[in-house]
């Protein structure tokens, strides 16, 4: 049991600190599954429903095997599956990748719940965590570092992400092909292939998003698990310019803005409970009215995109 | 009249060949003979319930080949219970599906069950079926939001009885509709006890979802009940604002867990995430609606559940024809809510206490709201010796206040 120490506001700190922490992590992979889509000058609005099946295959796969990580990997191939159907589809001349996204995300909803009723019931094991609070004393503390290993390798993988499309060959090849075809063509690649490339390692990286919901944080599965995630993860991209780094930023931003509600009410601010739990959303929009002014150009935007062309 | 009929006629006609149970198609048929403009009226109206009834053909066909083992099998009464989520949810459904077995053991009795039925007309066409393909003579309407289709199809089917979870009938209604509901402060109050004798800290912590009375109820019975046993214990209160969010219930319980409450029951759809975080955080946990004690084999205390089997004795009322209430609530007395089985952490005296509490109800001693009882701004609700029944509905919809102990 804990101690109860009671920190008051400083306690509001911590909740919200360790709430950023816990509730980024999806944020940040489909963030960083989608920069890599869109680098590639596709969108993938169906993120959402890839973000939901990784969920409903992830928790399925743990509890039949019983073993979480591997949860995780057919996650992430169910969400390359997934994606390479948008990848495949948007390949045919003259489809609109914005309306294949949108049929998607309720196609993958769809299914996921259709194929995910057995697994509403079952528990599964969850992904173990790290430690990181061992030397406080406080319970606050120590809970608000129990790190989950997907959030330190989503932290890696926006670092390595950020330097590999700068200086590698595939994330020039990448960038190419987001932000002039022709060019792209003139040198020789193909660029239906890159982008369906870069599609389904978006749709890998969201499915592991989707199965930290299911296997970690809250760690269950049911139909009201993902509230917006995959959706809001487009936003974000688009107000981290691109950037995976930034991606990782504004996931916390994102992750802190949903864990001020509750830990706000625990203090005692009950009043406008509605109004907080909105927090999230009404930054997603307070960004893209920031990031749509016409006085400062979309650094970074990929010239490909249907959404900045 | 030989002109040629308009295609929907045609139609019509088929169909009324099919289905000759459709009284007014028949009428249909026979008034071709008269003048062609209120005959295609007549064939517009007839076609368009047709097509609304939907799967008509299916339906005329498998009635018709249903018939001769209908007329074997009479003494069997087919119960239909309609889900709004998936029926193993560890919540609100469960509680109904564990109502459905208990109900379905009884002989005579068969169930067959629909999950994931929104609440819009879609849940008339379920209805339908249910009651046309599988011959359900009852209806167990399990979600609030099904009770203007409830009450419509009530007067479509009178020979069908129905039932919602909401009681809030009224008179003018269907005579064949049945609101039942129990009154969970009861249990929340023996959870109250539990919570009160096993926590360390004396903080406790409940999360709602909406602000609506029975919330209220259930809180204020889990903190009158908790102190009963520990008056200086204070409760914090979380209200999510959603039905179902498992991101938000997980963080909502993470920060009561930080602001020292050890004992916690969440009043949402699925109290699942809740008791499973507090199990991983090693607090204990209550649980709500249906039996969670599996989820928390260390941390669960007891919970407050409904017994919406209860409602297995209006099938027995309706069908020999006894008559039954349209309105029913009720607590321990009535056999409406239920406790589920304590946790291992629990010591057998606590166990007694609260079963000797939860006998208190059944004999109607112990009531929940007595005077002397402020409300947590520190204003007087009851004065001293005034009580309030445990059947008083019209003050239990009226509550809108959180009692004294409750933080926020």
């Amino acid at each position: 049991m804990t101690d109860g120490g009671d920190l008051g506001w400083w306690g509001v700190l911590i909740a919200v600190m360790g709430g950023a922490i816990r509730v980024s992590t999806p944020y940040l992979f489909v963030s960083l599954g989608e920069t890599l889509t869109e680098k590639g000058g596709r969108v993938n609005l169906g993120l959402e429903g890839i973000l939901v099946m990784g969920a409903m295959s992830g928790y399925g796969t743990a509890v039949v095997t019983g073993e979480p990580w591997l949860g995780v990997i057919v996650a992430g191939c169910a969400g390359s599956a997934l994606a390479l159907l948008h990848g495949l589809i948007c390949n045919l001349t003259r489809v609109n990748d914005i309306a294949v996204g949108i049929s998607l995300f309720i196609f993958g909803t769809g299914l996921a719940f259709f194929l995910g009723k057995p697994f509403i019931n079952p528990s599964a094991p969850r992904l173990p965590h790290l430690e990181l609070g061992a030397w406080s004393t406080y319970p606050q503390v120590r809970s608000a570092l129990e790190i989950n290993a997907l959030f330190i390798i989503g932290v890696v993988l926006a670092f390595a992400l950020a330097w590999g499309l700068k200086n590698m060959k595939w994330g020039l090849i990448l960038r190419t092909v987001g932000d002039s075809t022709e060019a792209a063509t003139a040198l020789g690649y193909s660029v239906n292939w890159v982008r369906t490339m870069g599609t389904v390692a978006g749709g890998f990286l969201s499915g592991v998003g989707g199965s930290f919901l299911s296997l970690y944080y809250p760690g269950t599965w049911n139909e009201g698990l993902s509230s917006g995630q995959g959706l809001m993860a487009v936003a974000l991209v688009i107000f981290a310019r691109w950037n995976p780094i930034y991606c990782f930023y504004v996931s916390l931003l994102f992750g802190g803005a949903t864990a001020l509600g509750p830990a706000l009410q625990t203090v005692g601010i009950t009043s406008n409970y509605y109004l907080y739990g909105a927090a999230p959303y009404f930054l997603t929009l307070g960004l893209l009215i920031y990031s749509s002014s016409t006085k400062h150009s979309l650094a970074g935007a990929p010239g490909e995109v249907s959404i900045s062309r | 009249m030989k002109k040629a009929l308009p295609a929907s006629a045609r139609i019509g006609r088929v169909f009324a060949l099919f289905y000759p149970m459709v009284a007014d198609i028949e009428a249909t048929t026979i008034n071709l003979t008269s003048g062609r403009k209120k005959m295609s009226k007549k064939f517009q109206m007839s076609r368009r319930d047709v097509l609304h009834q939907g799967g008509n053909i299916i339906a005329a066909g498998s009635m018709m080949s249903l018939l001769p083992t209908l007329a074997l099998a009479a003494k069997t009464v087919t119960v239909g219970f309609i889900y709004v989520g998936p029926r193993q949810d560890f919540g609100w459904n469960q509680s109904h599906w564990d109502a459905a077995r208990k109900v379905s053991k009884i002989k005579g009795i068969k169930v067959v069950e629909q999950e994931n039925v929104p609440e819009t007309a879609e849940v008339e066409k379920v209805m339908q079926s249910m009651i046309e393909l599988d011959g359900a003579k009852v209806i167990f309407g399990t979600s609030f939001g099904y009770w203007k289709s409830i009450k419509k199809m009530a007067k479509k089917y009178p020979n069908v009885l129905f039932t919602h979870i909401g009681a809030i009938w009224k008179s003018g209604d269907p005579k064949n509709v049945i609101g039942y509901r129990g009154y969970t402060e009861e249990p929340h109050y023996l959870c109250g006890i539990a919570a009160g004798r096993m926590s360390k800290t004396g903080k406790i912590g409940f999360i709602g979802s909406k602000p609506l009375y029975f919330i209220y109820n259930n809180c204020n019975g889990f903190v009158l009940g908790a102190r009963s046993v520990r008056p200086d214990l204070t409760c914090n209160v979380v209200l999510t604002g959603e039905w179902n969010n498992p991101v938000k219930e997980a963080e909502t319980t993470n920060s009561l867990i930080d602001k020292g409450c050890d004992v916690i029951v969440a009043n949402v759809d699925s109290p699942k995430v809740s008791v499973e975080t507090c199990e991983r955080r090693g607090v204990f946990s209550c649980g709500y609606h249906s039996d969670l004690s599996s989820l928390a084999p260390k941390g669960f205390l007891t919970g407050a559940e409904w017994n919406w089997a209860s409602g297995a004795e209006f099938v027995r009322a309706f069908t020999t024809g006894k008559p039954y209430p349209n309105l029913k609530r009720g607590g321990f007395k009535d056999d409406m809510v239920g406790l589920s089985p304590f946790g291992a952490a629990v010591p057998q005296k606590v166990r007694d206490e609260i079963l000797t509490a939860k006998q208190a109800f059944v004999d109607d001693k112990l009531k929940i709201y007595k005077g002397p009882l402020k409300d947590n701004k520190g204003n007087e609700v009851l004065k001293a010796g005034q009580v309030i029944s445990n059947t008083d509905i019209k003050f239990k919809l009226g509550v809108r206040f959180f009692v004294e102990g409750v933080a926020g």
